[in-house]
């Protein structure tokens, strides 16, 4: 966007996303979170199949362990703090748009969920485990997100200035 | 009565919730780290628009909002490679790898990647941060792919395909 944002020497100006305290406080969450994928058991894509067949409901309680965890701290931080120390931007929920594509990506989503047993974390969690076979998957997924995403520049290219901000 | 009750359990959860549990509240500190310190709730999936703007000019790609949170996406999803990888040298027994058919994972992946970049988010980004946020889309988008993850799954095993 600015120059200022291009070039990486200027502190003052260096984006909030760049700074180390930020980097540093991603990769700790990114540890966490891996980790956790991991004791859940959710980067073996059996696992997961087991789940989806209705033969283990365990998983349900990886996501609403998960989503505990993120409600509770949302909501009270939404309540009692002010602005997020190393972004200086309001705490907020996760929101999105609720429209058709919101059912149909779900949908497409579920086919290729319970044909491979992996999704995004845990195809990346998976792999940190030794599990070079998830490859295949993770290939696939960004072959998949390019695609959508190509498909989606076509369709709006001649009708459409891109976003600068969603 | 009670023996019946621990029967149905059994049957439920046949590994227990344990695991479960405790990776689930793990997996949730991990965004909770991060979002007391940035208010951004991430999910894993967006890495996968914000690292292709890395390598193609598609106008997609290439808005801000990738553009500018694409370095530390990375550095969340190496995060998460390298946090599995401590508990597979840790308490997970070493290496694991999965004997599910390659063309499953591959047109599986392809399906995910579509799925959840036209979904606007995945099992972490509608699952656990949507889903915690209160959400109603992300509540209707992870109660249709439950649906329909498990029907296809469920199909696949009855056509005879194992694992």
């Amino acid at each position: 966007m600015t120059p200022e944002q291009g070039g990486r020497d200027s502190g003052a100006s260096r984006p909030a996303e760049a700074s180390p305290a930020f980097l540093a406080l991603v990769l700790a969450g990114g540890l966490l979170f891996g980790f956790g994928l991991g004791i859940s058991h959710m980067a073996r894509p059996e696992v997961v199949l087991d789940f989806l067949q209705l033969e283990d409901f365990g998983l349900l309680f990886v996501m609403g362990g998960a989503a505990g965890v993120v409600g509770t701290t949302t909501v009270l931080a939404v309540r009692f703090l002010d602005d997020a120390p190393l972004t200086g931007r309001p705490y907020g929920r996760r929101l999105r748009d609720l429209d058709a594509d919101v059912a149909i990506g779900g949908g497409i989503f579920g086919v290729g969920w319970g044909l491979s047993g992996i999704c995004p974390g845990a195809g990346y969690a998976s792999l940190g485990i030794g599990n070079l076979p998830i490859l295949w998957g993770i290939v696939g997924m960004f072959a998949g997100a390019y695609v959508q995403g190509y498909l989606r520049s076509m369709d709006r290219s001649g009708t459409e200035e891109p976003a600068a901000a969603d | 009565m009670v023996t019946l009750l621990l029967s149905a359990f059994d049957q439920l959860f046949p590994h227990g919730i344990g695991r479960y549990a405790v990776g689930g509240v793990f997996v949730g500190l991990g965004v909770a780290v991060i979002y007391l310190g940035t208010s951004i709730q991430p999910g894993a999936s967006t890495f996968l628009e914000s690292t292709l703007s890395y390598v193609s000019g598609v106008k997609r790609f290439q808005q801000h909002r990738f553009t500018v949170s694409r370095d530390w996406r990375v550095v969340f999803t190496v995060g998460i490679v390298a946090g599995a990888g401590i508990y597979a040298l840790t308490l997970g027994g070493g290496v694991w790898t999965t004997d599910v058919q390659w063309w499953r994972l591959l047109g599986g992946g392809v399906l995910v990647g579509v799925g959840t970049r036209l979904g606007k988010g995945c099992t972490s980004g509608h699952g656990v941060c949507g889903v915690g946020s209160g959400s109603s889309t992300s509540i209707l988008n992870v109660a249709i792919f439950l649906a329909i993850a498990s029907g296809t799954a469920l199909a696949v095993q009855a056509a005879g395909v194992s694992p």
